[in-house]
């Protein structure tokens, strides 16, 4: 086996100097009802040109080489090529969690740059070291919600990611801290008088997204205020941190829990992808995972340690703040590389070229005689009422090699018939044309396109 | 046995924070001309920002050396033998990350349509049935995005089994020998725990457990073999005991790197266990994380998985199936970490069933030529005999010297190796915890036992070298201490 | 070498209690500080929170432990030592004294007859250490 770097006369030899004959001796004290005493039911190894071809085999059954309309908690924007021949290092990416400082400055200084990065993105004081993902952020932040406070309700917008609601209500039924859902207006945004309603002093945590599922842009402030008048805690959620780039900061909630892929990290069909919480410094005891703090060594050098992991699990057990061991450190990584890449002003622009293209596309759609909902400012992100089924739409867009709108019937039965697209910096402008006009009839799917779609939907 | 030592000297330069090195001006970055008209940003009114203070500008050459020099100042397993001890951290193949980055893989969009992810899912599909013959297991989840994340799905499900049967419970029992994330995993799943005191082999008391096995306790976590390095022989006394009493048995699947090929957990009465794709099946550390945690579990538990599941249509299409009525719902936002199980289907495809089971022997092997060539200068923490792991405790050299196991391990570092795992388990007072994993030579192997054996003879002649290790790092011992009394958590200007 | 006074009472758990009247000042050991190490941070209740013999009302961190604190006395917190919060190193410096936590009002001042004095809790340390 090539991974292996032992020959058989050395693994004899070293047996010999074990004072046994035999490998199988090592596992003499595992006992014989436990022993598996067949090959296992797998292949015998492969070459690395058979395993290559095997996944670009499965990759060809994959949409290659498509324009996407997707977006929905996962986006397409370009990836500068410093990134993965940066992170190719074996320095960065075989490395473990930082325990030893004095050999881990390089991940520890990237970690603490990660921070104050998040921090002056988000207008929060304190920034942990990532996340598994954004869906699991928000659930940490509502439960650091519920510790600060000493309450349990949780109201959540409707419009919040559904994925995340559905993560959250896993993580929290079973202890018994209700979760209820605000309903959005007619114009995208969140229905402020329904939120005022629902809102009490039990109440634990807002949980609002901006800009929301639907791509529109909700106001921090009437939020926090709504929250704060009952000493509740707002909890900001961003899916795309590039809207940050453009969109002012929600410097008045408590905690933002972020989702960063759209920072250079890919697709991947769903992860890994990196979460972070940032929050007030007043929080930062009830802030879970890890955190990098700089210090000084014995000659009076700076450098930087985890620091605060009493918080814990190693060490606090079951009383931590969190179960969560991990971090993704290699997915914050990318994002810091593409921060520093963008910087102050090419992060801007970038948020501009999301929210042109966007709006562009949306007009074309109105420019059809298409209905674009929610009327409220929006980022990089839109709804569409059609005409058919959504996903009777795709054969056609996939002749085009495209994949349109993400249908929204199976999240948001009340809004029927209806796509959410997203559009970003990486598709061009004859590829948003030929979209729209997929969509808008002009070219009419055949009869025996739409059948073939329905029986798909089954 | 090499002359040379492994550590050597080389250039090592500082490197300012990225804030530091900024200089308004310097860009990057540049777009391609936009063609379409320019957004209407004086739209967006007060929900637009202006600028985003404190944001570095820096130019790409900046950038590269920037996070070159930072990288530097790392040790990875591709610098050398990285013995952390439960960690597993073995050798990370580059067909993996190569496999992973094809453009229809690492550029799929998890909700794209379904006939356009039949390759996706056929890596995933695959990889299922790979764990499951592994494992011994029925039926497996791979979206828990990682190990720690994989033991709450796997308490949940056990909850939503129990309370199928008409009540959940209300303790889950731990063995004082735990990682800190079963207990943490437990508590937060909503359960009480219970401490199982470990007896004087390091293995599961018998009798305590059948003291506290009782009809409150949902489930008992446990680590096989357990973090000592130790399988536990009552294994199946151990399952028969709990299930007779109503419990499951959960494990950790943290030190499945001393069983792949040779014990099937399936086989042994395990009826939820977690995998760790970073420590097993060799997707890359990251500098901590992205990790992967699949739940396996038998039959009985298979409603409950987490949605989405991945199935068949009776076309043969896979799908991932979310219409799940006794699923214990989403555990996070898509299907899984799915660039780490394309790598950990790589791993297993290049060992295959032959390679897998020599893997395993050659970690236990390594171990165990560790702790005999070591067992005459550090003491064992136990006797009993270890499978992966060999954990020594430094009960001679505190008697002698006051040198710890922090201390020897930071010696470590003047001799080019990655420390073990200090002070863990809690239950081996002084503990030096080695997992050489299979990526060792044994040339590699005698280095790291002749810098151990050195270290402990500078204990006797000059214990204060050793003391006040590493002396040929960038920086030396931090200041823990004060970092923690006043947090310094991000860059400021000042 | 410290000196615990002989006019407060200790818990097996390493508390000390000065009693005047039916107010009494609460900190931890110097036995236990020296075991805990380096203090970075104390959790204290705020003030009018209750505390009950034996229960926990604080935590003690050191950069790689947390301690609980368990009250000697059942009471109502009157004041906490706020002071802790930008110096948690006084709790080494000064375990005894400046290092105090809490005060609290008494419910029961007899419940302090049932605590150990200086000399019973250096015996039972003496014991401890191994």
């Amino acid at each position: 086996m090539r991974y292996l770097p032992k020959s058989d006369p050395v693994r004899q030899r070293m047996l010999r100097e074990i004072g046994i004959e035999n490998v199988d001796e090592l596992f003499a004290h595992i006992p014989e009802y436990c022993r598996l005493t067949r090959a296992l039911d797998i292949p015998t190894g492969r070459s690395e040109p058979e395993i290559i071809d095997f996944f670009r085999h499965c990759a060809a059954l994959n949409a290659a080489g498509y324009t996407s309309f997707l977006g929905a908690g996962s986006y397409y924007h370009y990836r500068p090529s410093l990134i993965d021949n940066l992170i190719s290092r074996g320095e960065w990416f075989t490395a473990y969690t930082p325990y030893q400082p004095e050999i881990s400055q390089g991940t520890l200084q990237a970690v603490f740059e990660f921070q104050t990065l998040v921090c002056q993105l988000t207008a929060m004081d304190v920034a942990n070291a990532s996340m598994y993902d954004g869906s699991t952020a928000m659930t940490e932040a509502v439960l650091m919600a519920i510790r600060v406070t000493g309450k349990s309700d949780i109201l959540v917008a409707r419009s919040v990611h559904p994925h995340y609601r559905e993560t959250l209500v896993t993580n929290t039924h079973h202890r018994g801290f209700p979760v209820t859902e605000i309903p959005f207006q007619p114009d995208g945004q969140i229905d402020g008088s329904r939120l005022e309603q629902a809102i009490t002093s039990n109440t634990a945590a807002v949980v609002v997204q901006s800009p929301n599922f639907f791509g529109s842009i909700e106001d921090w402030k009437t939020l926090a205020h709504l929250a704060h008048s009952k000493n509740a805690l707002l909890i900001a959620v961003i899916t795309d941190p590039v809207s940050l780039g453009l969109l002012a900061p929600p410097a008045e909630a408590d905690i933002v829990a972020m989702e960063i892929q759209g920072f250079g990290i890919p697709t991947s069909f769903g992860g890994p992808y990196a979460g972070v919480i940032a929050s007030k410094e007043r929080y930062l005891r009830s802030l879970p995972g890890r955190l990098a703090g700089e210090a000084r060594d014995s000659e009076g050098r700076r450098g930087f340690v985890l620091t605060l992991s009493t918080r814990e699990q190693h060490i606090r057990r079951e009383k931590a703040t969190s179960n969560i061991c991990t971090n993704q450190a290699l997915c914050a990584l990318m994002a810091t590389i593409f921060m520093s890449v963008y910087g102050r002003r090419g992060l801007r622009e970038l948020a501009q070229q999301n929210l042109a293209k966007a709006s562009y596309a949306a007009g074309e759609f109105q420019r059809q005689g298409m209905e674009v909902l929610f009327p409220a400012p929006r980022f990089h992100e839109f709804v569409v009422r059609l005409p058919r089924t959504a996903a009777g739409y795709q054969p056609r867009l996939t002749q085009h090699h495209m994949i349109g709108g993400l249908p929204l019937h199976r999240y948001y039965p009340e809004l029927g018939e209806t796509a959410l697209f997203c559009v970003t910096e990486a598709v061009s402008r004859a590829r948003i044309d030929e979209m729209v006009q997929l969509y808008s009839g002009q070219s009419q799917p055949s009869l025996n396109e739409s059948a073939l779609a329905g029986a798909r939907q089954e | 046995m090499s002359t040379t030592p492994r550590a050597a000297r080389h250039i090592v330069q500082n490197e300012e924070l990225l804030f530091e090195i900024s200089e308004p001006g310097k860009a990057a970055y540049q777009l391609p001309e936009l063609d379409v008209p320019p957004a209407n940003v004086a739209a967006l009114g007060e929900r637009a920002r202006s600028d985003i203070a404190g944001f570095p500008e820096l130019s790409e050459i900046e950038i590269i050396r920037h996070f070159t020099r930072l990288s530097t100042w790392n040790y990875g397993v591709d610098t050398g033998l990285y013995p952390l001890g439960s960690c597993t951290m073995k050798y990370n193949p580059r067909v993996n990350e190569f496999v992973a980055r094809l453009d229809a893989i690492a550029g799929a969009h998890p909700l794209q349509p379904e006939e356009l992810s039949q390759g996706a899912l056929r890596i995933m599909d695959l990889l299922s049935q790979y764990l499951l013959e592994i494992c011994g297991m029925d039926a497996i989840t791979l979206q828990p995005a990682a190990g720690a994340q994989g033991e709450l799905t796997g308490i949940l499900l056990i909850r939503a089994a129990l309370q199928a049967r008409g009540n959940a419970r209300r303790l889950v029992l731990i063995p004082d020998s735990a990682h800190g994330t079963n207990p943490a995993t437990a508590a937060i799943a909503g359960y009480e725990i219970a401490k199982l005191s470990s007896n004087a082999q390091g293995t599961v008391d018998m009798a305590s457990l059948d003291r506290l096995m009782t009809d409150q306790v949902a489930a008992l976590m446990l680590t096989n073999p357990n973090t000592l390095g130790i399988f536990e022989e009552d294994i199946h006394r151990i399952a028969d005991l709990v299930h007779q009493r109503g419990g499951f048995l959960y494990m950790d699947g943290a030190n499945m790197n001393a069983l792949v090929g040779r014990a099937r957990p399936g086989d042994f009465g395990v009826d939820v266990m977690h995998l760790n794709l970073h420590k097993t099946f060799s997707t890359p550390h990251g500098g901590g994380g992205p990790g992967s945690g699949p739940v396996a579990v038998k039959a009985e538990l298979e409603p409950f998985l987490p949605t989405p599941v991945l199935t068949r249509r009776p076309n043969g299409a896979l799908t991932l199936e979310e219409d799940r009525p006794h699923s214990i719902g989403r555990m996070r936002a898509f299907a899984g970490s799915f660039g780490m199980l394309v790598r950990a289907l790589a791993y297993i495809m290049a060992n295959g069933s032959d390679g897998l089971k020599q893997t395993t022997e050659d970690a236990v092997l390594n171990a165990n030529y560790i702790r005999t060539r070591l067992k005459d200068v550090y003491a064992l923490s136990y006797d009993t005999p270890t499978m992966h792991e060999c954990v020594f405790s430094d009960k001679l050299q505190a008697r002698k010297a006051d040198v710890h196991t922090g201390d020897i391990a930071k010696r470590l570092i003047d001799y080019g190796f990655h420390p073990y795992t200090v002070s863990f388990p809690l239950i081996a007072p002084g503990a030096m915890m080695i997992e050489p994993t299979e990526s060792a030579s044994k040339r590699e192997l005698d280095e790291f036992i002749a810098a151990l054996r050195a270290i402990a003879q500078e204990v006797d002649t000059e214990p204060e070298t050793v003391k006040t290790a590493p002396h040929t790092t960038r920086v030396s011992r931090m200041d823990e201490v004060a970092a923690a009394r006043k947090p310094r958590l991000r860059w400021t200007e000042d | 070498m410290s000196d615990y006074p002989s006019s407060y009472r200790f818990t097996r758990d390493h508390e000390w209690i000065a009693v005047e009247g039916a107010k009494g000042k609460i900190g931890i050991t110097s036995y236990a500080q020296s075991e805990l190490g380096d203090v970075v941070y104390v959790e204290l209740p705020k003030v009018g929170d209750a505390v009950t013999a034996g229960a926990s009302f604080g935590t003690v961190e050191s950069v790689k432990a947390v301690s609980e604190i368990f009250s000697p006395v059942t009471g109502t917190v009157t004041e906490i030592n706020a002071h802790l919060n930008n110096a948690p190193e006084t709790l080494n410096q000064d375990p005894h004294g400046e290092g105090w936590l809490i005060k609290v009002s008494l419910n029961d001042p007899a419940e302090v007859e049932k605590l150990l004095s200086a000399e019973d809790y250096q015996t039972f340390i003496s014991s401890q250490q191994h």
